[in-house]
């Protein structure tokens, strides 16, 4: 039994929290329980595992120790009551949707988020008959008119990716609670190294585990992460305080009080859904973790020496300077083909659709992530025809620099 | 006392032997049931419910109160309540007659009252919390779950082959 009182810091937590040594064996690193089922000691065990009544490993589709480890150290550096993982950050969201929401509800989520985001909301969750108002983040007065008898969820990014416009949480969090629905809170773009939603009010927070968190560009995951301190039982909310045809008439608020979405999302909706995270990927998104606050602290510093360089450039239109973390847009004085051959020109940066990892990484939004949105959604969405998306790894900022001088020469020939 | 700190309640976990659960339900879709269950599958637990209106939980026989349990098992170490707030002065003085050395509250079975009495009787005091999920934050359950157990160590805690499954079940 632990018996002391100590609040340790981010970076211990980003170390420890979920890692006890091993039980088993006292393996320092988390070993990876690789492993598709769990042994029951009884058939009376069993049964009330599978009643929800006791706490153990089934199956790792439901849970699984090394994803587990990965789930618990992200609910600690997010101040949340626990997280459930999953095998992307769109599965994350979608299973957030699904334990909230079902065909006749409406969501609201602002404008200014990943392409992605709006299509699985505006195509495919659209089509299982759950409709989505997107309103501008900025706009507080809009995110209020969009709300709905049966709205479930209002959803923002902490960093609209690429707009780069930052959400007023407090604000956001205050107006969705005076509805009685929560806030869900995209913080892939901040990491909670550098903001933590749920302090600002958030009930939900999410994040593509690929980017930051993984850090290396390695891993593709997802997870989400709970306060427990949403009341789910205010009436709105059936899936969660009615009796579940999914759990043998189980009410989940009843049961597991605080505990109730978290429970519903594993024990339903990842179990239904099959969108787990796999113990090795778990693993390296642990180790990812442990140097979370150092990476990102360069990542800025590179990024602020980064930005002041390309304000002194002559073939750089615009420099939108990040309010918070490390990727963000500029424009070419020559446009939409000045930022083809910009791209075509670089060395040491690397031309893909992924943002947070080591190395530095470069794209054009509006023909890749962004290419299925309209013209019109591009605008609302902050992406201009010729923006540049950077994510400033952790090489050598003069080497960054170099390589940023060479290919703005060629684009401007 | 009123215990606060999670430490405090594992302390109160780690030392408690026998268990009266006041309102503990037959119904198994219920969370008293839930708690109950899991509880009396603890190595180290004696759990008992009490509750006049049923026979038994889970297989285990009832007393009709507290007085009854004292009378035949001796004081428990804890009384775990699951009744309504307006009811629990009276589950309060009922503990402190059968001699009740801590009080545990379950969520929402919270009367400021009820708690000073205990406090004021010199009883350890848990408020809205629940005794399995408090349980589960120490033995590894929560951990399973992904949930922020807020445990954070380098030492070592074998599990011998003879406990791990019941200990962290």
């Amino acid at each position: 039994m632990i018996q002391h009182e100590r609040e340790f810091g981010f970076e211990t937590r980003a170390l420890h929290a979920g890692t006890p040594p091993d039980p088993a064996t006292g393996s320092r690193a988390v070993p990876i329980y690789q492993t598709a089922a769990y042994v029951f000691g009884s058939t009376e065990q069993a049964a009330e595992l599978f009643a929800l009544r006791s706490y153990g490993h089934i199956y790792s589709r439901i849970s699984n120790p090394t994803v587990a480890a990965f789930e618990e150290r992200m609910a600690s550096l997010e101040g949340g009551l626990g997280a459930v993982a999953f095998s992307s950050g769109l599965a994350a969201q979608l299973c957030i949707v699904l334990s909230v929401a079902q065909a006749g509800d409406h969501l609201v989520c602002t404008q200014n988020v990943y392409g992605g985001t709006v299509t699985q909301l505006s195509v495919t969750v659209r089509r299982m008959g759950i409709e989505t108002t997107f309103v501008p983040v900025d706009d507080l007065d809009a995110v209020r008119n969009a709300v709905r008898p049966e709205t479930k969820l209002i959803f923002v990014e902490t960093i609209g990716n690429p707009s780069g416009v930052l959400a007023d949480l407090r604000a956001t969090a205050d107006l969705a609670h005076a509805c009685d629905v929560p806030l869900v809170v995209d913080n892939t773009f901040a990491t909670p190294y550098l903001c933590r939603p749920i302090e600002h009010g958030a009930d939900i927070v999410v994040h593509s585990a690929t980017k930051f968190i993984n850090g290396h560009g390695t891993t593709i995951g997802g997870v989400l992460v709970e306060s427990g301190k949403f009341p789910w039982s205010n009436g709105r909310f059936p899936l969660l305080s009615e009796p579940s045809p999914g759990y043998h008439g189980k009410v989940f608020t009843e049961t597991f009080g605080e505990y109730a979405f978290l429970m519903r999302a594993r024990a339903e909706v990842l179990r239904d859904i099959g969108a787990q995270m796999s113990p090795m990927d778990a693993w390296l998104l642990l180790l990812g973790l442990e140097t979370l606050a150092l990476r990102i602290e360069r990542h800025v510093s590179n990024a602020s020496a980064i930005v002041a360089f390309l304000k002194t450039r002559p073939e750089v239109a615009w420099v939108r300077e990040p309010a918070l973390g490390s990727v963000f847009t500029f424009g070419l004085l020559g446009g939409r083909d000045a930022g083809r051959r910009f791209i075509d020109a670089l060395e040491l940066w690397s031309h893909l659709a992924n943002v947070g990892d080591s190395k530095s990484l470069v794209i054009h939004p509006a023909s890749t992530t962004h290419s299925q949105l309209s013209d019109g959604e591009l605008q609302k969405a902050g992406v201009e025809p010729g923006s540049v998306r950077l994510s400033v790894g952790l090489e050598d900022v003069d080497d960054l620099i170099w390589d940023l001088d060479q290919a703005l020469r060629t684009s401007a020939e | 006392m009123i215990l606060t700190s999670a430490a405090q309640r594992g302390e109160l976990l780690e030392r408690a032997r026998t268990i009266a659960m006041v309102g503990a339900s037959s119904n198994p879709l219920r969370p008293s049931y839930t708690v109950f269950s899991y509880l009396r599958r603890q190595p180290g637990y004696d759990v008992a419910p009490i509750n006049p209106t049923i026979h038994d939980v889970d297989g285990v026989e009832a007393f009709p109160s507290l007085a009854a349990y004292a009378a035949q098992r001796g004081a428990p170490d804890v009384v775990d309540v699951f009744r309504r707030p307006a009811e629990l002065v009276a589950v309060v003085n009922e503990a402190i007659a059968a001699g009740a050395k801590a009080i545990w509250f379950q969520y929402g079975v919270v009367n400021d009252e009820a708690i000073a009495l205990a406090d004021a009787a010199g009883l350890d005091v848990v408020v809205d919390r629940c005794m399995k999920v408090e349980h589960a934050r120490f033995c590894g359950g929560l951990s399973m779950g992904g949930l922020n157990s807020g445990i954070i160590t380098s030492r070592w805690r074998p599990a011998t082959a003879a406990t791990t499954r019941e200990e962290t079940q």
